[in-house]
């Protein structure tokens, strides 16, 4: 691979170890998958942050390279194992905790914005049309390369941070133009009336295709909450990191000659097997985290109601302040449900907190089976509300 | 016997051979703590690769997995060495982040369970003795 006399230098350690540590994973990763040099990225969004996955060693792999590593490019994180602010509320242990508190301090120690949200696009890390970006986290990535038509692999947490250190990432996969064009035609022959309907298409794709690109054709109007929801599902069922809709998604694409068709069938099966037997004990909102309009959603269905069952719903920060000012937060708390700003059930320590988990996300299904052992539920918001309060 | 491949990360290690078919999920597949496989149904289930030079085609699973490698490093028990069939993004950047020695695009068929081998990563060498 090619690198730039800065970027050698780099290499070489001259502007510290945490950079050469950095440039030493970048090359690595870019002669692994063939990419001729080094591009510069716009904005970073950092994954790997709960305590829970990254363990003790991990923490202290953060703060080796806090110790004179610092951002180049704007850079956001995901979300953490615990509600930094509210954690106690939430149950999360004080052990757990202070450790969780190392990591976020680590990360803010390079300048990184401790935003521990996976939506960053709803706070300010929203990429425009063909900028190169580094980005962890699957919802978000895939959010990126489709619907904002930003250019990002699915990265690791040391190869983002990496990313973040030295404001390069190694050109190749979906960075470059080629590698992004459909590869099979999805016709969609069904109403795509909510959120779910959008889950159970990522569902569809990514067990029908894996991960080919898909081109969808048949839907005629969206929500971006809804492209958030299939954002989210296609990578968690086994598909990949960027799509195309016709008429909707801002990328340019060729049509492809493979064709699938999707029915009405197909989707009712899809949100069955999306579906365990159980009694729900826990309603969640916000995976990914919620936008205003869903804020805006939830508090006008709670109002004036209360939740009698655990009701979360997870959000970024500063969106939940946004929502004070509207008073969503207060009618949402008035009912009985939590926040929980910076975390979710996919990075917390919940097992065994919950049998039954009802939840608008088709990923949230995925992650909460799989992660946390429970037994879930896939519905609409208006049906998880409904569930919670009944 | 001598294999020549790619440099992945550098440095040298000498060490009995652990080999399987399958690829590896550190992420949910090995205990950081201990070493052993604990992926179900994984050829290697309940061994050890602590102190082994670890033998198989490439990473699968989670990102987190290059985090479990420096985990296993961090209690010294990581593998001495990995060779890899074709290297992927989570091995590749555990093994940088842990400085284990790491080298793929060997015909990893060759190496048997058991042997000696003898792993030179700055030169992509493995000598099977």
């Amino acid at each position: 691979m090619k690198l730039t006399q800065k970027e050698q230098e780099m290499f070489e350690g001259k502007h510290g170890i945490a950079t050469k540590k950095s440039m030493e994973i970048l090359v690595a990763l870019g002669e692994i998958f063939g990419a001729e040099r080094l591009v510069p990225v716009t904005s970073v969004q950092v994954s790997g942050v709960s305590y829970a996955n990254l363990g003790d060693a991990g923490l202290e792999y953060l703060e080796e390279m806090a110790k004179d590593g610092k951002v180049k490019v704007y850079t956001t994180l995901n979300p953490a194992g615990m509600d930094t602010e509210n954690w106690q509320a939430l149950g999360i242990s004080p052990e757990f905790a202070e450790k969780q508190k190392k990591v976020i301090e680590a990360f803010a120690k390079m300048g990184i914005h401790t935003t521990c949200t996976c939506t960053p696009y709803y706070i300010g890390n929203r990429p425009k049309k063909g900028e190169n970006i580094s980005w962890g986290e699957s919802s978000a990535v895939t959010f990126a390369n489709s619907v904002l038509g930003a250019k990002t692999n699915k990265e690791g947490g040391p190869s983002a941070l990496a990313a973040a250190l030295t404001g390069r990432t190694p050109e190749y996969g979906l960075h470059l133009d080629e590698n992004r064009q459909a590869q099979v035609l999805v016709e969609v022959n069904a109403e795509m009336k909510d959120e779910t309907d959008f889950g159970a298409l990522g569902y569809l794709i990514g067990k029908r295709i894996g991960n080919k690109i898909p081109l969808i054709i048949g839907i005629k109007e969206t929500t971006e909450d809804r492209l958030k929801a299939l954002s989210a599902s296609l990578p968690s069922w086994g598909g990949t990191a960027i799509f195309h809709i016709k008429g909707i998604t801002p990328n340019e694409t060729t049509e492809p000659s493979e064709r699938i068709e999707l029915k009405q069938e197909d989707f009712e099966k899809a949100k069955q097997e999306m579906n365990d037997e159980c009694e729900v004990d826990f309603v969640l909102l916000g995976c990914p985290h919620c936008s205003m309009d869903e804020l805006e959603r939830i508090s006008k269905l709670l109002k004036g109601k209360k939740v009698k069952k655990e009701f979360w719903v997870a959000v970024a920060r500063p969106v939940k302040k946004q929502a004070e000012k509207k008073g969503y937060v207060k009618t949402i708390e008035e009912a009985g449900a939590k926040f929980a700003c910076d975390t979710c059930h996919v990075v917390a320590p919940l097992k065994g907190r919950f049998n039954c988990v009802m939840t608008n996300s088709a990923k949230g299904v995925f992650y909460g089976r799989g992660k946390n052992n429970f037994k879930m539920q896939l519905n609409t918001l208006e049906g998880c509300v409904e569930e919670a309060t009944r | 016997m001598e294999l020549n491949g790619r440099k992945i990360f550098g440095g040298t290690a000498k060490g009995e051979a652990l080999v399987t078919e399958e690829g590896i999920s550190f992420y949910g597949g090995v205990d950081a703590e201990t070493g052993i496989v604990t992926q179900k149904g994984h050829p290697l289930e309940g061994k050890n690769v602590a102190g082994k030079v670890l033998v198989f085609p490439q990473g699968t699973g989670s990102t987190v997995g290059s985090y479990v490698l420096y985990n296993l490093k961090k209690n010294g028990k990581a593998p001495l060495a990995i060779i890899n069939k074709e290297c992927e993004t989570i091995v590749a950047v555990g093994c940088i982040i842990s400085e284990i020695p790491c080298v793929d695009k060997i015909e990893i068929e060759k190496i048997k369970t058991g042997q000696t081998v003898s792993v030179d990563a700055e030169n992509a060498s493995v000598k099977v003795e």
